[in-house]
């Protein structure tokens, strides 16, 4: 019988296999279990999979297949920057001379790491027109924590803490952003985008006169808005914060659309986190690891986590800023991130990085051009880096919603771009082609959507059920938070069958009458 | 005989002497979709009018259960716990959330009754 | 000129694009940004090289670090020099794993998702516990979001104690965290090298404290009992926490079993690369009942619309992108890579090479301490200890470490401060160490630090 490799790793595993040895051993085998109080000593052993090294290639294999990566075809995820990760990148990184590098030995004998640190704080010093950056924080998120600390501690030591709770936040934002101000301890006061997508002006001072300006800790924005516009008026909200005694925090989400051509020093603002995995290529990972550095003006310098990197003469060490918030996570951050962003500004250069900008805003704006007959775009004029369509008209009159057609994407092998987000538009689809996809792919992309625009006309009940060529069919999602099985359960599993049998009889009446049982694998 | 009313947050009380049981409605549930949890104060709770004391939660989407009066929590429906699409399939009956023990009457002043409320969702 | 390599626009590219949108020049896309915020100079940048050119510089910073493939590592302190199997990095570098982000369109990526899924079972069966989610940042990222965590489901209580036998990285993060959710962090005593039992009763208070975090095994080496301080921490309505090393799992008790309500740690000891400290992954798993509670994405079981199996993300409305400023924490991205990376490991490892290499860790470390004994330094631990322990030096460790550098090898960590005396230091030998290679360096430790 055919093995599938698909199934789950513990199904697979028998008594017996393995995949590891040990060197013989040349010293006598030491018995903890006889210094240790019993009850310390493990009864059973953990239940972890038994397989051959060949068995667990085709497995992991076989899952490899049945999942979507860049270099699968277009991945035109808007707010992630699913660009092209260079090879080479992945090359220096697991040169022994890194990987192999333990983050606690002697500052002596790891300067050429320190190096690397210390030449991609002064690049992104550059990039972001700051004073000073860290590269501790571990992912965007984490940065914005980082830097909304750094502003706790500034308003402490200034005494004003307690008066200074809110910060304010577009409706537009990542949902980081609220959740962020809020882990920090602060308050959140939301604030709308008028209708070309774009902050308010107007509402921001509303907002402050009506908090009053000794309650204002900070702003929080993110530009390239989330809408795919730039913020015209940016700099004239910070100074209203600035006016307010508050501080603005620049979330780098859409940082790919403006290297070389502005930067959020030059906006004015006082702290902004980057995405190192989405501009500067560190690989995605199935979702993590990211990189989320930050840099800071110099009023907030002496706020940042310990410990910084330093150049004296020519040797590289470590110290601690004055006022430090602390440290945000171990050692030096995501060093293997770092590194390959690292080489990837080293690749670019300055004109390489502007061009990166360009050619990011102008593949959005071919791609949006070419559709915007088609379908609604959401938000007038030019875009930046990404853009935002809304479905609400296929919605209405055809029963066909943002999801189904990002699932009929798939069909095409084109990944969905990020749908219903931004929250403040309705059934949208966000789109960021990124500078690494050529036109020919950008005009496959059009030739897909110009198909599904006349599939939703013609026969809308097959973008509905979409995807039909992909691994599986729709998901139920409900039945998997209803019933959750977390972790791998056969008595779980079949219960949670007996539970979708329900749910489903129709499928099963059907089943029952052509193949029996054959409605599940 | 019990009395019931309606709320803005789109709740459903149900006024028998000092026993007063809560949900939500049945327009609140299908505007949710699929509810696949739902998340209720503990028993003995003391809760105060407007108050959050728990949420109701589809797959996408988060939305909070407020006390519409002062009391203390008498009993929850344990049946939500393990069939939160209870709620969805019964909402002003066997999907009933909690029960709360007031003291003194009921200010119902501020609720709506059954035309009012069909009104308001028009 | 502008390096290409990555960027497909041609001249006549850019030309025909311009033309469909309807403009001459590019820089028009760019009218909303003002003037005034414009960079009109080229960015001050290194000069950009060849892939060529790339290679050979990156290759001269990496040789300026000494590294674990050149000479024998004695040093651990929560990294650790562990053999990763060769087949590991064949597969995390399929690009299918590499390059995808976050699960958004389960159908196109179920591989990445059941891998997931294996993964949460794998760390709820070393821990003992019964649910966890999909990955922290690092180990100490998940020390602190625990003790967020425990904060977020006892908003009344104030306090949250650590044991001082706890890495410091761990306790310097918590500190920070602890400033975001407005409790108190307090150290517990040592005794020794484990924690205070008497120090722990002490400062427990039923009413403010809503967690206690200590290490098994912890910073010193020690195996803490964990069952003891369990039945303590239990009088009251506090968490326990326990920071734990999941490869000495293979042969300690889980700590499931003796009474942790959440359990973390680093899986970096399965097949991850020290790499200057990261990425590394961690994982936090809990009791039932915190489920709702967990931040970062959870993976769950369930069937498409033809009944064939399949996974998702589940119980997403505990996250930021849904309940925004009402969320547990702020997490969006993980370190999901490296938990398929560690997951890939423990395949290769299975039921049986878990817990032979945890007992060839035991074996090493003992060995290396009896001859360190023997070469006349005192051992400090009193208690069990896995595959780490700290003896006392008479000379200041950093120049032991630098002459032991010079003669081949990175010698142990300074735990000194974390100690509460001078010259101790932490020593750890993997399943890497040979005989000889423990020999030889503890004649060198002999003849630079006596």
């Amino acid at each position: 019988m055919f093995t599938d490799y698909n199934t789950l790793i513990f199904d697979l595993s028998q008594e017996g296999h393995t995949a590891y040895d040990l060197p013989s051993l040349e010293i006598e085998e030491y018995d903890l279990s006889a210094d240790l109080d019993n009850h310390l000593v493990r009864e059973e052993a953990a239940n972890l999979p038994e397989v051959s090294e060949l068995q667990l290639i085709r497995h992991y294999t076989a899952l490899s297949s049945r999942t979507f990566g860049i270099e699968t075809g277009p991945y035109p995820l808007g707010s992630c920057t699913m660009k092209y990760n260079p090879k080479v990148n992945e090359d220096i990184a697991a040169m022994p001379g890194f990987a192999n590098v333990h983050p606690l030995q002697s500052v002596e004998s790891k300067q050429g790491a320190l190096q690397v640190m210390y030449e991609m704080q002064e690049a992104l010093k550059e990039v972001t027109g700051f004073d000073a950056v860290t590269l501790q924080p571990k992912a965007g998120a984490h940065g914005e924590l980082t830097a909304i600390l750094a502003f706790k501690k500034y308003f402490q030591e200034k005494g004003e803490l307690e008066e200074r709770k809110y910060i304010f936040v577009p409706d537009s934002a990542h949902g980081t952003n609220p959740a962020t101000a809020a882990v920090a301890g602060f308050d959140i006061v939301e604030f709308p985008s008028n209708e070309k997508g774009m902050m308010d002006v107007e509402a921001v001072e509303a907002a402050i006169e009506q908090y009053g300006p000794e309650t204002v800790a900070g702003v929080m924005i993110t530009n390239p808005s989330t809408a795919g516009v730039f913020e015209t008026y940016a700099k004239d909200i910070v100074e209203l914060i600035h006016d307010a005694g508050g501080l603005a925090y620049y979330d780098g989400a859409n940082l790919n659309a403006i290297m070389g051509i502005t930067s959020p020093g030059l906006m004015g603002f006082d702290a902004a986190h980057m995405n190192l995995h989405k501009t500067m290529t560190g690989p995605h990972g199935g979702g993590g690891p990211g990189s989320g550095p930050i840099g800071v003006n110099d009023k907030l310098a002496p706020y940042l986590p310990a410990p910084m990197i330093q150049k004296e003469g020519d040797s590289y060490s470590l110290y601690d800023p004055e006022k430090s918030i602390g440290r945000v996570s171990g050692y030096y951050g995501n060093f293997g991130v770092n590194l390959r962003a690292y080489a990837y500004v080293r690749a670019m250069g300055a004109d390489g990085l502007r061009r990166v900008s360009e050619d990011a805003v102008l593949n959005a704006n071919y791609l949006r051009a070419e559709l915007k007959d088609k379908y609604d775009m959401a938000f007038p004029g030019y875009c930046m880096n990404d853009f935002t369509m809304t479905l609400s008209r296929q919605a209405k009159e055809d029963d066909v919603t943002a999801k189904d057609v990002g699932k009929r994407m798939l069909d095409y092998g084109v990944h969905a771009p990020t749908t219903y987000f931004p929250l403040h538009v309705d059934e949208c689809l966000q789109w960021e082609p990124t500078e690494t996809e050529s036109k020919q792919d950008l005009d496959y992309i059009i030739e897909v959507m110009l198909n599904i625009a006349e599939e939703i006309e013609t026969d809308p009940e097959m973008v509905r059920k979409a995807p039909h060529n992909a691994p599986v069919t729709r998901l139920d999602e409900v039945l998997a938070s209803r019933k959750p099985v977390l972790t791998y359960d056969r008595e779980a599993i079949e219960a949670q069958y007996e539970v979708f049998k329900e749910t489903h009889a129709d499928l099963f009446e059907q089943e029952d009458q052509q193949s029996p049982g054959s409605a599940k694998a | 005989m019990a009395e019931v009313f309606y709320t803005e947050d789109h709740e459903w009380i149900s006024i028998d002497g000092d026993t007063v049981r809560v949900g939500i409605t049945d327009y609140a549930q299908d505007q949710l979709g699929d509810i696949v949890y739902v998340e209720l104060p503990d028993e003995d709770d003391e809760v105060e009018k407007g108050e959050e004391v728990g949420s109701v939660e589809s797959v996408k989407s988060v939305s909070e259960i407020y006390a519409p009066v002062n009391g203390t929590v008498s009993a929850v429906n344990e049946t939500i716990d393990d069939a939160p699409e209870t709620a969805n399939e019964d909402p002003e009956g066997e999907g009933w959330f909690y029960e709360v023990t007031v003291d003194g009457e009921v200010d119902t002043s501020n609720f709506m009754d059954k035309a009012a409320y069909d009104a308001s969702i028009e | 000129m502008v390096q290409r390599r990555y960027l497909p626009n041609t001249e006549q590219d850019r030309k025909d694009m311009l033309e469909s949108i309807g403009v001459n020049d590019i820089m028009e896309l760019f009218e909303t940004v003002p003037e005034d915020v414009r960079i009109n100079e080229k960015m001050d940048l290194p000069d950009q090289l060849s892939e060529y050119e790339l290679v050979k510089y990156f290759n001269e910073l990496a040789n300026k670090n000494t590294n674990s493939s050149q000479v024998p590592f004695f040093l651990g302190a929560g990294t650790y020099d562990h053999h990763i199997p060769n087949l590991v990095h064949h597969i995390t570098s399929r690009q299918e794993f590499l390059t995808a982000y976050v699960p958004y369109q389960p159908e196109v990526s179920q591989g990445e998702l059941q891998a997931m899924f294996e993964w949460q079972t794998m760390i709820c069966e070393l821990t003992g516990m019964e649910v966890t989610n999909s990955g922290m940042y690092d180990g100490f990222n998940a020390v602190a979001e625990a003790a967020n965590l425990a904060k977020g489901s006892n908003k009344k209580g104030t306090k949250v104690l650590v044991s001082g036998a706890v890495h410091p990285q761990a306790i310097e993060n918590l500190d920070t965290y602890g400033y975001t959710r407005d409790y108190e962090v307090e150290v517990i005593d040592t005794k020794a090298d484990v924690t205070d039992l008497d120090d722990l009763k002490s400062k427990l208070d039923p009413k403010e404290t809503v967690a206690v975090v200590v290490q098994y095994p912890n910073f010193f080496g020690s195996i803490e009992d964990i069952k003891a301080i369990a039945d303590l921490v239990h009088e009251t309505k506090a968490e326990l926490i326990v920071s734990s090393n999941p490869l000495a799992l293979g042969k300690l008790e889980a700590p499931g079993k003796l009474g942790a309500d959440m359990v973390v740690g680093d899986v970096q000891p399965f097949g991850i690369p020290m790499s200057v400290g990261g990425p590394h992954a961690g994982y936090l798993a809990v009791k039932k009942s915190l489920t709702r509670k967990l931040p970062s994405r959870i993976i769950g079981h369930t069937y498409d619309s033809d009944g064939e199996e399949g996974f998702v993300m589940a119980l997403s409305t505990r996250e930021q992108h849904i309940r925004r400023e009402k969320a547990t924490s702020n997490y969006s991205s993980n370190q999901a890579l490296f938990g398929l990376t560690s997951a890939i490991t423990m395949s290769v490892l299975g039921k049986e090479g878990i817990q032979e290499v945890a007992q060839r860790n035991i074996t090493n470390a003992h060995y290396l301490a009896k001859k360190v004994e023997e070469a006349g330094f005192e051992l400090v631990n009193e208690s069990p200890y896995f595959n780490e322990f700290s003896v006392k030096l008479n000379k200041d460790i950093a120049e032991v470490n630098s002459a032991l550098l010079e003669k081949g090898y990175v010698g142990g960590y300074d735990a000194s401060d974390a100690y509460g005396e001078e010259n101790i230091y932490l020593l750890c030998a993997t399943e890497k160490r040979t005989k000889e290679e423990m020999d030889e360096f503890v004649n060198a430790l002999a003849e630079v630090a006596k």
